[in-house]
């Protein structure tokens, strides 16, 4: 199998990895970092399927690791891992997350009060569509592999990106928030969800099953008649 | 692109779809009555109906175009929102240059 | 982008994606020279009949024919779009974007043979 070694430049490297049954990708790249090579870097915690710190690209395709059977991508024998695309590389496989959650917080991905403890709670339904909207998208764990699979991030630096404007549309369809406008303005703009040309890559990765372009497909909507309305 | 950009693109395309279609019928309809150069324009000069309908495919186009080229430009080449706009522009002009003058040219008396 | 990137780029919809990209640009490039040829009606019946004659060439028809299915393509592309965007979401994506894609080869084709 082949790893990535060094930052944005360097190569793959070849190690030979014992085969094991049911052995995971982590397992494997673990293997290397204990018995072979001490220097190389990698990120993981629950090894469960829960965190999403453990994602990389495993053939071509990001992943999480952890989740991922060595007998279901090494078909031919070959393995090649590297860091997850479209962020900066800090070091072999390791990336630096901070453009993924700066893009978070640039649309607005945060949730805003509007009531204080001093108030009753609000009331929400499960069964409104709103809610229902809200439900399908939550589950999301930032772990940014739809963000390394979205080829509109790769060629447009501007694009806040699926995980971003997922979260946004979970906001907007929370009634509890107060920060509507703003956020529709903030997924409005250059680079927010207009830019999405629906190609699902996003959809068809993510572990947790998410639909990113349905959301965003929510937001352009929303956002369309937000314009008409003179609302942004 | 932004929201702005974004409902016109989509609006001319709606707009677009239906001309596309009786566009391609009608030259499909010339082609096999083996219509020559004088019959088309014998039915177009003077037409009011063929001037409006050619006239606003043209606008419609010329706009559709315009703003799926700059989102190209904007993705696939160094351009950013300025330069990618300024040039899809120049290209948007030139296809309504070009559009009109057809235009002109079959439906003019 | 190497061959390693090109692994997970070949889903259905990537492709459809990509199609309706490229044929747009085409559209873009063909469309001023579609402009261009009417406009010689301009200077008279003549120079647009002896285009017209020129353009019955079966080459010119299958270039036509390769137009069309583009235009077909692009359209049909799009529509699936403006579903995607303007109504509730819809599974079989990778269903449609394959059915518009024959379809417009096919309406493409019928166009071709019955030019003949």
């Amino acid at each position: 199998m082949s790893l990535w070694r060094g930052g944005e430049e360097g190569r793959y490297e070849t190690y030979k990895v014992p085969l094991r049954e049911n052995q995971t990708v982590l397992d494997v790249v673990t293997f290397v970092q204990r018995h072979l090579d001490p220097t190389l870097s990698y990120r993981f915690a629950c090894r469960v399927g829960m965190c999403g710190s453990c994602a990389m690209t495993v053939n071509g395709r990001p992943r999480w690791t952890c989740r991922t059977h060595v007998s279901r991508v090494a078909a031919r024998g070959q393995l090649e891992i590297g860091p997850l695309e479209n962020l900066p590389v800090i070091k072999d496989l390791t990336t630096d997350m901070r453009p993924f959650f700066e893009k978070w917080q640039q649309a607005k991905g945060a949730f805003v009060p509007s009531r204080t403890r001093r108030e009753d709670f609000a009331p929400i339904r499960p069964d409104t569509p709103a809610r229902i909207a809200a439900d399908a998208a939550i589950e999301c764990i930032n772990c940014a592999i739809c963000y390394a699979a979205c080829d509109t991030v790769r060629w447009n630096s501007d694009y806040l990106g699926p995980a971003a404007l997922n979260r946004a549309w979970t906001l907007v369809n929370d009634v509890r928030d107060g920060a509507t406008s703003e956020r529709l303005q903030a997924v409005a703009a250059s680079g927010g969800c207009h830019a999405c040309h629906s190609h699902q890559s996003c959809q068809e990765l993510c572990p947790q099953q998410l639909n990113p372009t349905a959301s965003i497909a929510g937001l352009k909507r929303r956002t369309m008649w937000a314009y008409l309305g003179g609302e942004i | 692109m932004n929201v702005r950009l974004y409902l016109w693109q989509r609006l001319t395309a709606a707009v677009i779809a239906p001309l596309v279609l009786v566009h391609v019928a009608v030259i499909f309809y010339a082609t096999r009555k083996g219509l020559s150069a004088a019959d088309i324009l014998a039915r177009t000069r003077g037409s009011l109906t063929w001037a409006s309908f050619y006239g606003v495919f043209v606008v419609a186009a010329a706009i559709h175009a315009t703003i799926g080229v700059r989102n190209v430009l904007t993705e696939w080449s160094p351009l950013r929102d300025r330069g990618a706009g300024l040039l899809a522009s120049a290209f948007g002009v030139l296809l309504f240059l070009l559009g009109a003058r057809a235009v002109v040219a079959v439906v003019l008396p | 982008m190497t061959l390693r990137h090109l692994r997970h780029r070949q889903s259905a919809l990537w492709l459809a994606a990509l199609a309706h990209r490229l044929s747009g640009l085409a559209l873009a490039v063909f469309l001023p020279l579609h402009f261009l040829t009417l406009g010689l009606a301009i200077r008279g019946e003549a120079p647009l009949e002896s285009f017209l004659r020129w353009s019955d060439q079966p080459l010119v028809k299958l270039a036509e024919s390769a137009l069309i299915f583009l235009l077909m393509l692009h359209m049909l592309g799009g529509l699936r779009l403006l579903v995607i965007e303007n109504l509730p979401w819809r599974d079989g994506q990778k269903q449609a974007a394959t059915i518009a894609a024959g379809l417009s080869a096919a309406i493409a084709f019928f166009l071709l043979a019955r030019m003949f």
